[in-house]
């Protein structure tokens, strides 16, 4: 039961193996970068799960909460902060992202191939 | 594409509503979820849009790759700005509150001049990105 | 202004990077980079000052006070760390203005300069900041305008260099996201000195040794501990050579420093060393890394691929001082993190004015030198003198320090390998020598001394590891004060 329980830490688990390996065994650039982003995207996996306060709402101030009004009783909001983490996460891993295919383009241009091997037998 | 009728009639109906979408996401996000991040790549994408549809010549007849740049760094210099205006007004870098006379006033227009900046950033350089790859050379022809 | 000067050293120039990537024009980028580095070493130093002077400065950001907000916490240790960085940049800015003329084309070289100015900005934000994750932020923003600058390098094999340096980055940057993420999890704070207070409540927790694991591995990818090194050599080989030198000067040192805030400001020594026995790790590795990376260095032909494993061997020396876990021991690392700085720019920077004039820096190619290109080639043997530990260069006050820090712990093994490094450092830097100064040059090519605007910040350089290596008590003070800090023998 307690296994099943953390069940969001296996799928963060398996999710960051899935990305690592591909990282780790493809010798296609492009198929690196997306194990790359596997990789990252588990983390923030990791974050947002973290962040989930059982029964809480989602950490958007509600109107009613915010005046005083008839609240029965107090809104329980999911911590707000990883959240905000993996926005700039995010924003960090679409600019690797990015850098990494602008690379992966310009080594297709001065290499003829994206296969790690081919390049590593023309750079010889 | 000039017989893909339908592809053109739709992406000139959904074009308008993108842009507005993101700037809804845009000034909602002060309070709300939302903000430039995410505004910026709606933005953005109504443009990437546009390039697919109607070509990659009429989308830069409407943005220059140089005003994409332009976007890109001037939203960085909108973003420090602020900062240093809240500065000049003798609190820390990005202390909006002193940016108006009383605080909430002044976190408001900090954040809005704040998720300005970042919208414009994001946008040009999705675009400015977008251009970069969509401009090369087919290789394998 | 005074007051908001720990800001400031970050944003002046994250405002001048917009600023040089509007302005268009090779000249006017570089103007401004100038401005910037040499704003960030007058703040620096103003700053380092006035730590010295009253203690330790906190900066909120946004007025949100900390916990909450990001604070900006600047000892001596980040100080004086803060102060290395923008003193190389500042000196390699001159350099690179006439370096990257040749080696970057005009119409990148507006962006190649917004790329230094960031990667300044943001190995000076790793420095100052007191909030682990933005020290993530920070080291992106780094290691993403290396990656770009070293693409910019003329071979093509930069670009595949530059791939492998980015995958192993940003795996080495997740890592520490994930350390940071699970500390996080544990004790709800990510404020460094928060953090600092809280981890050892849940200290028994299972979580923690993970995230400490995390952090460890990520951060010695970054600094290129041997067996993670692997992408450095490349790196540094093909980048163009302002870029190594400042790079090969800074990011690694930044990361050391990374190493020593999240050793002992957040976990403190006492879970480091006696609860995951963390020199039983560091100090095999570092002493590896010592022996067997100048062993490569010594068979490599190609004389800047030769530096970068030399820089390999140093980055063990670091890593072996900081792994004794004592006071001397930090403060031999902290010291060689100084001196390493300024010998290894030199060293590149030389090498930068041979790229420069003969297009080449293979050891064959550089037959003759010491007679065509006299004073770069002096350079280059000066700060060769300083890598070997010659007494009166900086490096034998390095050497120094650590072999007291190997002796007062009774490891005369470990002294000893130190001393088998300089000699391993002695043949390949004779190698250099013997070749430049003893073998006649190629008749055929006219070679001429590189011009001064290379030449005087190479000399600077090479100037400042003479006069730290015959006067080292500033840096000896200020680097034992901040270990002191680091390792809380004083308030």
């Amino acid at each position: 039961m307690i296994a099943l329980g953390l069940f969001n830490y296996w799928a963060v688990i398996v999710l960051m193996m899935v990305g690592f390996y591909t990282l780790i065994a493809r010798g296609n650039l492009v198929k690196k970068l997306i194990g790359l982003n596997i990789f990252q995207t588990s983390v923030i996996l990791m974050y947002v799960s973290f962040g989930k306060v059982e029964g809480g709402t989602a950490p958007i101030l509600i109107e009613a909460a915010e005046h005083g009004a008839e609240a029965a009783e107090p809104i329980l909001y999911s911590n707000p902060i990883p959240h905000v983490l993996m926005l700039t996460a995010i924003v960090v891993g679409v600019a690797t992202l990015a850098l990494g295919l602008s690379l992966v383009v310009r080594i297709k241009e001065a290499f003829g191939t994206v296969e790690e091997d081919e390049i590593q037998s023309a750079s010889l | 594409m000039d017989d893909r009728v339908i592809l053109r009639v739709g992406a000139k109906i959904l074009i308008p509503f993108i842009l507005i979408f993101a700037l809804y996401v845009q000034f909602h996000g002060d309070y709300g979820p939302g903000g430039g991040f995410q505004a910026g790549v709606i933005f953005a994408a109504a443009f990437v849009l546009y390039a697919l549809v109607f070509g990659l010549g009429n989308a830069i007849k409407v943005l220059p790759p140089k005003a994409a740049y332009f976007c890109g760094a001037f939203g960085v210099l909108l973003f420090v700005g602020v900062g240093y205006a809240s500065m000049a007004l003798g609190g820390e870098f990005l202390n909006y509150s002193v940016l108006a006379h009383d605080p909430t006033h002044g976190q408001h227009y900090g954040i809005i001049g704040v998720e300005l900046g970042v919208l414009i950033t994001v946008f040009g350089v999705m675009v400015a990105l977008f251009y970069a790859f969509a401009g090369r050379r087919r290789l394998d022809r | 202004m005074s007051q908001n000067l720990p800001a400031l050293l970050v944003v002046v120039p994250l405002l001048l990077a917009p600023l040089a990537a509007l302005s268009g024009r090779a000249k006017i980028a570089w103007g401004i980079a100038t401005a910037a580095c040499w704003w960030t070493l007058y703040a620096a130093i103003s700053l380092l000052l006035r730590v010295q002077e009253s203690g330790v400065i906190r900066y909120s950001l946004g007025g949100w006070e900390p916990p909450y907000g990001i604070e900006y916490r600047i000892d001596l240790a980040s100080a004086f760390v803060a102060l290395i960085v923008a003193a190389i940049g500042a000196v390699t800015i001159p350099y690179a203005g006439t370096s990257i003329a040749k080696e970057v084309s005009e119409d990148r070289a507006p962006l190649f300069y917004t790329a230094w100015i960031l990667m300044l900005a943001g190995l000076l934000g790793i420095a100052i900041t007191g909030d682990v994750f933005n020290v993530f932020v920070f080291l992106e923003i780094s290691s993403l305008s290396a990656y770009s600058m070293i693409a910019l390098g003329q071979d093509r094999r930069a670009l595949t260099s530059t791939f492998q340096y980015l995958i192993m980055g940003s795996v080495g940057a997740t890592f520490i996201v994930i350390g940071i993420g699970l500390m996080y999890v544990m004790t709800g704070t990510l404020n460094m000195v928060d953090l600092a207070e809280r981890l050892p409540m849940v200290e028994s927790n299972r979580t923690i040794p993970v995230a400490f694991t995390f952090l460890t591995v990520g951060i010695t990818l970054k600094l290129a501990l041997f067996p993670l090194h692997l992408w450095l050599p490349n790196a540094y080989t093909y980048a163009p050579s302002a870029v190594t030198a400042f790079m090969a000067s800074t990011s690694t040192k930044v990361s050391v420093y990374l190493l020593l805030r999240f050793f002992f400001t957040i976990f403190g020594e006492v879970f480091s060393f006696e609860q995951m026995r963390l020199n039983m790790v560091l100090m095999p590795l570092a002493l590896i890394a010592i022996l067997a990376i100048s062993l490569v260095a010594i068979y490599e032909v190609n004389v800047k691929r030769m530096l970068a494993f030399s820089s390999v061997a140093q980055i063990g020396y670091m890593v072996l001082g900081i792994s004794f876990g004592t006071v001397l021991g930090v403060t031999a690392g902290i010291i060689h993190l100084f001196n390493h700085a300024l010998m290894k720019g030199a060293l590149f920077m030389a090498m930068g004015c041979v790229m420069y004039r003969i297009g080449s820096v293979q050891l064959d190619k550089m037959a003759g030198l010491g007679k065509a290109m006299p004073w770069t080639m002096a350079a280059f043997v000066g700060a060769g003198l300083s890598l070997i530990g010659v007494p009166l260069t900086v490096g034998f006050v390095s050497k120094w320090y650590l072999v007291q820090a190997a002796l007062a712990e009774g490891q005369w093994f470990v002294a000893g390998v130190v001393m088998v490094g300089s000699l391993m450092a002695l043949i390949y830097i004779w190698k250099v020598v013997e070749v430049a100064y003893f073998q006649e040059p190629d008749p055929d090519h006219e070679i001429i001394e590189a011009p001064l605007s290379m030449l005087i910040p190479t000399w600077v350089l090479v100037i400042a590891s003479f006069w730290f290596g015959i006067d080292a008590t500033t840096t000896a003070t200020v680097a034992t004060q901040a270990a002191e800090t680091l390792l809380g023998a004083m308030p």
